[in-house]
């Protein structure tokens, strides 16, 4: 049973179960789907408008192909719930969060204040990601506006 | 040299913060050390054989005299009094306490310096040309566009849990003084025929078990998409990077694999789609990085000789410095290979020593090469004698850069838990045996490793020495004919592994067969390209006559 | 002989398992026979010790010695520095490590 520990997000959370990225396409009826490292996030684009929640799965920590999963899905305009589940630990939500997640379910329950404190701990960015914060580089340049 | 501004100091004070705190988790037992493992490698904070040991970005190898004088300072305070130059132009410690590693960091961060993914499945600190902006053939300074990459690269949500480690270089010059193509992503900047800058970008070099040569993916990126074109290469691998195999999972495996055409096909399908997510820093701030590299105040008119009366001062003068781009200065360049020494290694007298020379006579600047040595990259000629005085005083006047005793070489097995064998140990042997002969072999690029993660870089040395385990005991393998730059080739196995004494024999046939053979003007690598493995084998595994 | 070892979780420093505790000095060691890899999960679990492992070795004129070159330039100190081995007096002692 997957278990949202962190949500960033003030909609009803989506009860429905995430099926497989290879059953998602013919379930029409679906709303919620699981990726799982191999797949290809790209096969869900399609489908977006109908879609409530992605449960991504980090089977271990040090597989990184969720963060990409993540931006690529809100790059293409994805808004429902991003969900990382699995090997979610507190040094990795800054950088998921980054990169679009806005729910966590970990499989070992986080130390709230240290999460808390890791999530706030970096006052700026450096880099554009799927979170929308302005860079750096945008503060330094703030006439240039966001190209 | 580029200064930290608000943000830079506020991010890297945040580093050392977040350290502290998962230090502190570390202890207090709220992390096991398989989660802390990763984390603390990002700091570059390894486990080696004897102690941790801490490894210190020096982003595109330059240094300012104060950062060089914490460097030294450093070396007292935490650690044994050394510290040691390594290939990626960085610096490590050897004995470092888990407890005062975030103070180590909190020093760093006061010269602008941290330890930033020096380590871990990240994109690893930029490095680049040793002698950018005091070389004559450099399109631009190369630096401006590492730093960007450096700030892009650092703390990159995406790309922080990569396959396999991520290195990239970037070289602005014809000449390639930075291995570029043996890298992950080998950068050139270069200029098209409109005049414009961009960046040639060659994608999946590297050397570890599997040596190859980067490809080149693309002649021409505009310099205000670089970025986003790294991205893109970037998020590639990431996605498609092998991770079932350690041994498989850097991205030269992948563009071998793929083919050059495919990868490249998807990273143009990638970069096109990114280009409209907004990622690339505005040209504004390449512009404001670049004038905190704009020349230092050169004199003009200053004498543009040498007085060479000192003989010794010549021999090194021919050896180690090099031409300036301004009349009047010279770039220098200090061997730490003295002859017996241990390559790389410096104490923390010299390494200050080195800090006190590059205010007092090379306008504050100093570079890490990645053969291990240092550079004072900007030094009026009427203070070159002066300079080698006390150079020379401190153990630092060794007169053999590029010479067969300028060797890498990594750690090896007396310090590093990964090393099938030690490559210190032999690396003295050898620099002792040849010496003597040193100015008659001429250049001669000699490279070992320890262990065939290859960080002696053996695969690009002229000769290049492997150290394996053969049933409990080091055994060394020769190669000849590697050579990084332009002209960048892998050298060939010569045939069945000696022992240490063996090893630095089968050394001393070779550069005689080199010394017998070698046409006008030919180097060692002219020499075995002109006639090829067959007569360096035949004389290394000649069968010894029997004595009477 | 079995022996364990592993580095001091704060100082890093390389240490072995004397029977009841670590000691900085191999000649020190303990054979645990079966029993390395549960005092190696107990003592990381204390936190005493990081990254554990058990190796051969073996009783030698001045006591136990690991059966691996590795091992042996762990117990003794980088060779190429021996001011900074546990034998900074003798300077031969990087003979005993091949």
């Amino acid at each position: 049973m997957v278990e949202t520990q962190l949500r960033f997000r003030d909609d009803e959370p989506v009860g429905d179960p995430a099926v497989t990225v290879d059953s998602f396409g013919d379930q029409t009826n679906a709303a919620a789907v699981r990726l799982e490292p191999g797949d290809d996030a790209r096969d869900l684009l399609p489908h977006l408008s109908r879609i409530k929640l992605v449960d991504v799965n980090f089977p271990a920590y040090t597989d990184g192909r969720g963060y990409s999963a993540a931006r690529i899905l809100r790059e293409a305009g994805y808004t429902g719930e991003l969900r990382a589940v699995g090997d979610v630990l507190i040094d990795q939500l800054a950088f998921m969060r980054r990169c679009g997640f806005d729910s966590f379910a970990p499989q070992a329950p986080l130390n709230a204040a240290d999460a808390a404190a890791a999530l706030e701990r970096y006052p700026d960015v450096y880099t554009p990601a799927a979170d929308g914060r302005a860079p750096i580089w945008a503060r330094r340049h703030p006439q240039d506006g966001n190209r | 040299m580029y200064q930290y501004d608000q943000y830079d100091h506020a991010m890297v004070a945040a580093r050392v913060a977040d350290f502290r705190d998962q230090v502190r988790r570390r202890l207090d037992g709220s992390m096991t050390e398989e989660q802390f493992r990763p984390l603390r490698l990002m700091n570059g904070l390894y486990l080696q054989l004897h102690a941790y040991m801490l490894r210190v970005a020096v982003p595109y190898g330059t240094l300012s005299g104060a950062q060089m004088h914490m460097l030294g300072d450093i070396a007292d305070k935490y650690d044994r009094g050394y510290g040691h130059f390594t290939t990626r132009q960085n610096i490590q410690y050897n004995w470092i306490k888990l407890d005062e590693a975030p103070d180590i960091l909190a020093d760093l961060a006061s010269v602008e310096m941290h330890a930033i993914q020096t380590s871990g499945n990240c994109i690893r600190n930029t490095t680049s040309d040793q002698y950018a902006g005091a070389i004559a053939d450099e399109v631009v300074d190369p630096r401006p566009y590492a730093e960007l990459i450096r700030q892009w690269s650092t703390f990159h949500p995406e790309f922080s849990f990569l396959p396999r480690k991520f290195k990239m270089a970037v070289i602005a010059a014809e000449t390639d003084r930075a291995a570029m193509r043996l890298h992950d992503i080998g950068i050139q900047i270069v200029k098209n025929a409109a005049g414009e800058l961009g960046a040639a970008f060659y994608v999946g070099g590297g050397m570890g078990r599997t040596p190859m040569i980067a490809p080149l993916i693309r002649e021409f990126v505009p310099i205000d998409q670089m970025i986003t074109y790294s991205e893109a290469c970037l998020r590639v691998y990431n996605r498609y990077g092998r991770r079932d195999n350690k041994y498989k999972a850097r991205i030269k495996i992948l563009v071998h694999e793929l083919g050059r055409d495919e990868y490249t096909r998807q990273v143009e399908a990638e970069f096109a789609h990114l280009l409209t997510q907004g990622i690339e820093p505005p040209l504004a701030e390449l512009e404001r990085i670049k004038a905190q590299f704009a020349d230092p105040a050169f004199e003009s008119g200053l004498p543009d000789t040498l007085d060479r009366s000192d003989p010794d001062f010549a021999v090194w003068v021919d050896t180690n410095t090099h031409v300036h781009k301004q009349p009047g200065y010279v770039i220098a360049t200090i061997s730490l290979k003295p002859v017996g020494g241990i390559p790389g290694d410096a104490t923390a007298d010299q390494i200050r020593l080195m800090a006190a020379l590059a205010r007092d006579y090379s306008f504050d600047e100093l570079r890490v090469t990645h053969t291990q040595n240092i550079v004072l990259p900007h030094i009026g000629k009427a203070d070159l004698y002066a300079v080698w005085q006390q150079l020379n005083e401190a153990g630092l006047g060794t007169p053999n850069l590029d010479r067969i005793g300028d060797i890498i070489a990594c750690p090896g097995l007396d310090y590093c838990s990964l090393a099938n064998a030690r490559s210190i140990p032999l690396a003295q042997k050898i620099s002792e045996r040849f010496a003597p002969r040193e100015a008659e072999i001429g250049e001669l690029k000699l490279k070992i490793s320890g262990c065939i993660n290859a960080c002696g870089h053996h695969h690009a040395g002229h000769i290049g020495v492997l150290g394996v385990d053969r049933k409990g005991t080091e055994n060394y393998q020769l190669l000849l004919g590697g050579c990084e730059g332009a002209d960048t080739s892998l050298g060939t196995i010569t045939g069945p592994g000696f022992d240490e004494d063996g090893i630095v024999d089968a050394i001393e046939k070779a550069t005689e067969v080199y010394l017998a053979q070698r046409g006008d003007g030919e180097r060692f690598l002219d020499t075995y390209r002109r006639v090829g493995m067959a007569p360096f084998k035949e004389a290394i595994y000649a069968k010894e006559p029997a004595h009477g | 002989m079995k022996i364990l070892t592993g580095n001091d979780l704060r100082s890093g420093a390389v240490i072995w398992w004397d029977g009841s505790g670590w000691s900085l000095h191999v000649t020190d060691a303990a054979d645990v026979g079966e029993h390395g890899e549960d005092i190696a999960a107990r003592e990381n679990a204390a936190r005493t010790v990081v990254a554990p492992y058990v190796i051969d070795g073996e009783y030698g004129p001045e006591g136990p010695r690991p059966a691996h070159i590795k091992d042996r330039i762990r117990a003794l100190g980088p060779t190429v520095r021996l001011d900074l081995s546990l034998k900074p007096a003798d300077p031969a002692a990087g003979n005993w490590v091949i």
